[in-house]
């Protein structure tokens, strides 16, 4: 994307070398305080149908915590919220403790893609990535088209884009991700 | 502003000897240079009942004083190994209540501690407001903001003034500052705390606030109670520019630290037999990465 557009500017709060940020790690929250971040993505470890994340507990296990995610989520024009696992697991009816409530704009799975509708607070199915019902592996309900489309698939500019220079930069500070996704060291 | 400052103490075990039992300790996350030298120490010489604040998270330092029975308390926005995965021992000391875990969200530790910086009783902030943390944390306040003519609800969090701020640094110099780069949570920490405890790399002759390049990375003396030096005082942490974190290692651990016995294996591999002098430390840790 930054090569498409010079002016976007992303930002890694653990970036090992080069970091941004040079007031600590409250700069991030500082900017964002001041609406000076535009987009953030935040994962859970469940995700209910109100699009409230938890990251502290669930069946008796305990989670990392809630991070930066019970300001950042209300407080960044748009949140995009992600998760690779698509499961019952995962996307649940209600999660057991709110860590961040919101207004997202989007949610993103290995399965699928939602948008959300605010005034209805309800998931509106976008696209599938492949053609199959996901509502079984879905906790939660959601509206959906009569047949959803197939997610485009990323053009070979795209990927080229991934596999080269992205997963360069991600393997400086993710060395496992990178190595599991893209078999780089 | 810095007056005549004590010479460093003789290492990590004379800086941990000056924690309490029951201390509320700082410490900073797994990417801003725990003092993990000391932390050893604290683990060596058996503290307990710790209540440990993370700024605004909290990793392996904060893992092994757990598994090691030292902490009753955690205050920190997450506990994890990062990409090593969960932390095993605070896991498992928080599922079955042996420790109390306050959890927080970071800009709120943050703002806590400038509160205590600016000498003033609680913040405001953004957010929070819809989170369940309001239902955890009595001590946070839903509040309106007077200067507003709408409804306009906004978050109160106390000031907080940790016993103790520890970390390390790059270098320490003759007048008792440290430098710690744009790491600048840890002066935070400093400025919020009663007594501030730094392990430092290398000594630097003179004073670093007279190097126009180098002061905006110096914590003044004024904030530092003690130091110690530690080469490689951060292993298997890192310390950016001079060596980078250990994964091996850090996976070394997640792994061992899965169970009780494995984690008391550990322990007795890279805590008790590792007597941290600094030349031996820096062996040591070259030689077991």
């Amino acid at each position: 994307m930054q090569h498409r557009n010079p002016s976007l500017r992303v930002s890694f709060l653990h970036k090992r070398k080069g970091n941004p940020f040079t007031e600590g790690s409250r700069e991030l929250f500082d900017l964002a305080g001041q609406g000076r971040i535009d987009v953030f993505f935040l994962g859970g470890a469940q995700i209910d149908g109100d699009a409230c994340i938890n990251l502290v507990r669930a069946d008796g296990r305990r989670f990392p915590g809630s991070f930066g995610s019970a300001f950042m989520y209300p407080v960044v024009a748009r949140t995009i919220l992600f998760r690779e696992e698509h499961s019952r697991r995962v996307l649940v009816p209600k999660v057991e403790f709110v860590s961040a409530r919101g207004d997202p704009a989007a949610l993103l799975t290995g399965s699928a893609l939602f948008s959300w509708q605010k005034d209805k607070r309800r998931f509106r199915l976008e696209s599938v990535h492949e053609r199959r019902d996901i509502r079984p592996d879905t906790g939660f309900d959601f509206d959906a088209p009569p047949q959803a489309p197939v997610t485009a698939p990323p053009s070979a500019e795209e990927l080229q884009l991934l596999r080269g220079p992205v997963a360069a930069a991600i393997a400086a500070d993710y060395p496992d991700f990178a190595k599991r996704v893209w078999g780089i060291n | 502003m810095s007056g005549p400052s004590s010479p460093p103490l003789a290492g990590p075990a004379a800086l941990a000897a000056l924690v309490p039992d029951g201390a509320l300790l700082a410490l900073p996350p797994d990417y801003s240079m725990p003092a993990m030298a000391v932390v050893r120490e604290l683990v060596r010489k058996k503290s307990r009942d710790l209540r440990l604040l993370g700024v605004p998270v909290l990793g392996l330092c904060a893992d092994l004083l757990i598994g090691a029975g030292c902490v009753a308390e955690v205050e920190s926005s997450a506990v994890s190994l990062g990409e090593a995965g969960l932390a095993p021992r605070f896991t498992e000391a928080a599922e079955k209540g042996e420790i109390v875990v306050r959890d927080a969200t970071c800009p709120a530790v943050h703002t806590a501690l400038q509160a205590t910086e600016k000498g003033v009783p609680f913040m405001p902030l953004r957010g929070v407001l819809g989170s369940d943390l309001m239902k955890v944390r009595a001590d946070w306040r839903e509040s309106a903001n007077p200067f507003s003519p709408e409804n306009d609800p906004i978050l109160l969090v106390p000031a907080i003034a940790p016993d103790i701020a520890l970390f390390h640094a790059r270098w320490a110099d003759e007048a008792g500052n440290v430098w710690v780069g744009r790491r600048r949570e840890l002066a935070t920490i400093a400025h919020a705390a009663k007594r501030t405890f730094v392990t430092f790399e290398e000594s630097r002759p003179g004073d670093m606030l007279e190097d126009e390049l180098l002061a905006p990375g110096v914590i003044c003396a004024t904030y530092v109670t003690a130091v110690a030096r530690a080469q490689r005082g951060a292993w298997p942490l890192g310390m950016p520019g001079v060596y980078d974190i250990d994964d091996a290692h850090l996976a070394v651990y997640a792994k061992a630290a899965k169970t009780r016995e494995g984690f008391q294996r550990y322990i007795e591999e890279f805590v008790d037999a590792f007597v941290c002098t600094p030349e031996k430390s820096s062996s040591r840790a070259s030689s077991r990465a």
